[in-house]
């Protein structure tokens, strides 16, 4: 009998992962000592590493989530006809907002708004928008037209034909734009600690400046499990979404 | 009747914009945060002539949709960007005269939002205009071309952004060249390995279904998390083998960023090189192998040209990627733009983040820009 | 019945639709035909209102349909496109009850009259109800189509070059079935092609367009025998009128009675066209009509066909 589904799958095994280093890591003082001999203190105690990670997870959910709400909406005014005006100029700053790297918004936003989780949290939220507005308007304008014509002709009115049609057709592409940005931003999160905001790259910021080699090891791994595991989780939302085109 | 939309709310934009938020602050020193000064009170005397373009773009969403007004409209708009740009670097002269040596003149919220503004304007101008691409290069070129004129002529010296740079001119300038090295030293393997490994794993399902999965790993991982993956084994490494550790290689510097932007950038090359192989009609291979042509002849001569563009494509990606990952490079002190970035933003100096931002999305543009063009020229598919 | 009242569309300068009136009874089979861009589509889509009238105005059973709101209006009518335009992301059963759903029916009902429906177009509902659009061949998608725009049971259909896109043998089989369920329902339908070979087959009246303008409107017979400028004529073919004409009939409408048996035979639902290309495959003068069990009806002769 093969195992059940749950246990085969990678995430389950990377969510584990994170959850048991997240519990031995701060027990891991004889490891860690062994590992680096020459290091006073192999361990990064002065937050705990959970509490860095839910601020960390907080951080960019609260980011990622206003963003979905703003790029989608965004999105679909300007595949109606109502926005079709402006859907060029929201291409253009699309386009050449994602040639910007992702820490020029966060290193702008914080001399203009100060240090602290809200300017991060802006930056974030400004960035991240892109590439899900990017994917929402691909998504919708990726409807075939044959479609909508036998939408509108069989009676649905324009509303209908975006909740019943056009949304769950553009699903899947609309999902990989939030994907995306949510990966981004669990990379410029973790870089926001430069500025004081606790995040999961704090001790690597920390491990840096003080050359403590096994900080910045122990932030990187949990950094690393975590986009690993928001990815996998996104993976399994998409083949959901799209079970019935692998039949 | 108004009759462009875009043009209506994009003016409304720069309008609130210059009315509500300074268009320059000026500043005893560096330190302290300046006060605000908004843009009416810039138009003094014979600057009043600026105003000339930015009526006629505010009047411009009520022109009829004639191609000469459009014309006209893109005209004012180019010459607005340059005119808006002379006359901070002028005011900034201005108030240098009558101010201490070290007071600062920056460029406000406003000058910005303006700048945007006007410059979206003139890309959906342009659009409506159904400019050809060489049209649209011109204009922008026009208008870079005139500001590098204010540049080499020293009318924008006494902005607190030229005048950070005077006063790090070298660090900026190694800087810079420090950037581009790793972007290059970064992308060679990348695509000596990444275009071979994509086009062997488009022929290889196996492969494709190790390869891929990989890569995709480590993009996933961010940047920041990979450098700090790779500095324990280097530096144990470095320390094992001093001789190494001289050489530069080691945890830190210029050589694990390296490693790890070329990681990074294995992903988009091998995927645009597998993509641009797919892409390639099999008619067009099956017909080359019945005339007589080898593997390698059909490689060379059909399959290559064919997956060109896209695998040009996936450069683009992998380069425009690189420049931003080199910012994040500069916190385990590889350098680069990303070094002045970061001083900037610890300094809480805009400033100094400017200097190392613009430069940067300037390059990324650039590249994004020369791509954009070769994978145009290499279309050789009808369209 | 639907009603034209001197309807014309405008893009531009440009005039799709040029002035149109004219009455489709109800009950007829409707084909509006011509060339590629002659305004058809158009006017087709002007029924149900997706396409809205410059000047003029569109009466269905009376009722102006611009006083109308469009989605009432269009989930009483429907509606057939030759690109399909299945929902990818529904079953078929959910396809076929896509306007039933949005009339509140509940989902049993809806499930019964899919199955009927997809009865109705020979595909089993046992293996087709719960399957994807994607799982389908392109001709068991618009057999699909067809049960999707029958669901509610308007009393009219639109149906734009519905059978453009399918193989010969599809489309042959199709455009029986199409005249079956016209027969059986009494349905209006309104039908659009550029062949005019399909519109001589399933017609019981012909509108033809040029650029915006109907040109002439009339039964089958009367386009083959009395076309109303060269236009038209060369439209429907003025070679092999007097072959297109001879498809219009059925051989029973000129057998005659009695008859010995033996000898070629034609079956009684084939049209006068096919009597004569099996009476010159066989070098016969006459041949037998016999219906489906073989019983001898009459008899045709060649002389038949040129009579009257």
């Amino acid at each position: 009998m093969t195992a059940p589904r749950a246990l085969r799958d990678p995430l389950t095994w990377v969510v584990l992962l994170l959850l048991a280093l997240l519990w031995a890591l701060p027990r891991g003082q004889a490891f860690f000592a062994f590992l680096f001999p020459w290091l006073e203190r192999p361990i990064y105690a002065q937050e705990s590493f959970l509490s860095l990670a839910g601020a960390h997870l907080a951080l960019v959910g609260a980011s990622s989530a206003v963003a979905c709400l703003i790029g989608v909406t965004a999105g679909i005014v300007v595949t109606r006809p109502i926005g079709a005006e402006f859907r060029a100029m929201v291409t253009a700053i699309v386009t050449i907002g994602q040639t910007f790297p992702p820490v020029a918004v966060l290193a702008v936003a914080v001399p203009v708004m100060g240090f602290g989780a809200l300017p991060a949290l802006i930056a974030l939220l400004l960035y991240g928008l892109l590439p899900i507005l990017e994917n929402t308007v691909a998504g919708l304008g990726a409807v075939p037209e044959a479609v909508r014509d036998a939408a509108r002709g069989i009676g649905m009115s324009d509303a209908a034909m975006l909740r019943r049609v056009e949304l769950p057709l553009a699903a899947p592409v609309i999902i990989a734009g939030v994907r995306t940005s949510v990966i981004i931003n669990v990379g410029t999160a973790a870089i926001a600690s430069t500025v004081g905001v606790r995040s999961l790259g704090l001790p690597i910021i920390i491990g840096l400046n003080a050359a403590n080699v096994a900080y910045v090891l122990q932030g990187a791994v949990l950094i690393g499990l975590v986009a690993v595991a928001l990815d996998l989780a996104f993976e399994r939302l998409l083949q959901r979404v799209q079970r019935w085109q692998r039949l | 009747m108004v009759r462009n939309r875009v043009a209506l709310f994009l003016i409304a934009v720069a309008l609130a914009a210059s009315w509500g938020l300074p268009f320059l602050t000026h500043a005893p020193n560096r330190l302290l945060s300046g006060r605000p000064i908004a843009l009416v009170s810039v138009l003094a005397g014979a600057r009043w002539f600026v105003l000339l373009p930015v009526l006629l773009l505010a009047a411009s969403p009520f022109f009829p949709t004639r191609r000469s007004a459009q014309l006209v409209v893109a005209a004012s708009a180019a010459a607005f960007l340059v005119a808006l740009v002379w006359l901070a670097g002028s005011e900034a002269a201005a108030l240098a005269e009558a101010a201490p040596h070290a007071a600062r003149t920056s460029l406000g919220s406003a000058f910005w939002i303006m700048l945007a503004s006007t410059a979206l304007m003139l890309h959906d101008e342009l659009r409506r205009l159904g400019a050809s691409a060489l049209a649209r290069s011109a204009t922008y070129c026009a208008i870079l071309v005139g500001i590098a004129a204010l540049l080499a002529a020293g009318k924008l010296d006494q902005l607190s952004l030229l005048r950070e740079y005077a006063g790090h001119r070298d660090v900026f300038t190694a800087a810079l060249l420090r950037h581009a090295l790793i972007v290059i030293l970064a992308l060679a393997p990348a695509i000596i390995l990444g275009i071979p490994l994509g086009i062997a794993a488009e022929r290889r399902h196996r492969l494709r279904g190790v390869l891929f999965p990989v890569l995709n790993l480590i993009q996933t991982i961010p940047s920041v998390a990979l450098f700090g993956l790779l500095i324990a084994p280097l530096s144990g490494l470095a320390a094992s083998f001093p001789a190494l550790g001289a050489a530069g290689i080691g945890g830190v510097g210029v050589f694990p960023a390296v490693i790890a932007l070329a990681l990074y950038s294995l992903l988009p090359v091998a995927r645009g090189a597998a993509a641009g192989l797919a892409a390639v009609p099999s008619a067009a291979v099956e017909a080359a192998r019945a005339i007589g042509m080898t593997a390698a002849q059909v490689l060379r001569r059909v399959e290559a040209p064919l997956a060109l563009p896209v695998i040009l494509s996936g450069l683009r990606i992998a380069a425009v990627q690189a420049i931003g990952l080199t910012a994040v490079a500069a916190l385990i002190g590889a350098g680069g733009l990303g070094a002045i970035m970061f001083q900037g933003l610890f300094a809480n100096a805009l400033d100094l983040v400017l200097l190392g931002v613009v430069p940067m999305i300037a390059m990324a543009l650039l590249v994004d820009t020369f791509f954009s063009l070769a994978i145009a020229a290499s279309n050789r598919v009808p369209r | 019945m639907i009603e034209f009242e001197g309807v014309t569309r405008r893009y531009g300068d440009t005039a799709v639709v040029e002035d149109v009136s004219l009455r489709i009874e109800k009950g007829e089979f409707f084909v509006v035909i011509g060339s590629s861009g002659a305004g058809k589509s158009t006017l087709l889509r002007m029924i149900n209102g997706l396409i809205s009238c410059s000047t003029g105005r569109i009466r269905v059973d009376g009722h102006d349909i611009a006083a109308l709101k469009p989605e009432a209006l269009r989930r009483r009518i429907g509606y057939v496109i030759q690109s399909i335009g299945l929902f990818p992301h529904w079953t078929i059963a959910r396809n076929i009850g896509a306007v039933p759903e949005l009339l509140g029916w509940s989902p049993q009902k809806i499930r019964t009259r899919a199955t009927e429906l997809l009865g109705l177009l020979k595909l089993d509902p046992a293996v087709y109800l719960d399957k994807y659009p994607h799982q389908l061949s392109i001709g068991q998608q618009q057999r699909v189509g067809i049960a999707r725009a029958l669901a509610a049971d308007p009393g009219r259909l639109l149906m734009d070059e519905p059978f453009a896109a399918l193989d010969p043998i599809t489309r042959e089989a199709l455009q029986a079935e199409i005249a079956g369920i016209h027969r059986d329902s009494g349905k209006t339908i309104v039908f659009v092609t550029h062949d005019m070979n399909e519109a001589l087959t399933l017609a019981s009246r012909i509108a033809v367009m040029d650029r915006g303008r109907v040109i002439q409107v009339g039964t089958p017979a009367e386009l083959l025998i009395k076309p109303a400028n060269d236009f038209v004529g060369a439209f429907v073919g003025r070679d092999d009128a007097g072959l297109m004409l001879l498809a219009t009939e059925k051989v029973t409408a000129r057998m005659r009675p009695g008859g010995v048996d033996g000898g070629p035979s034609i079956n009684a639902d084939a049209n006068l066209r096919q009597a004569l290309s099996r009476m010159l495959l066989t070098r016969a003068e006459r041949l037998g009509v016999v219906d489906g069990s073989g019983r001898r009806l009459g008899t045709i002769h060649i002389g038949d066909l040129v009579r009257r």
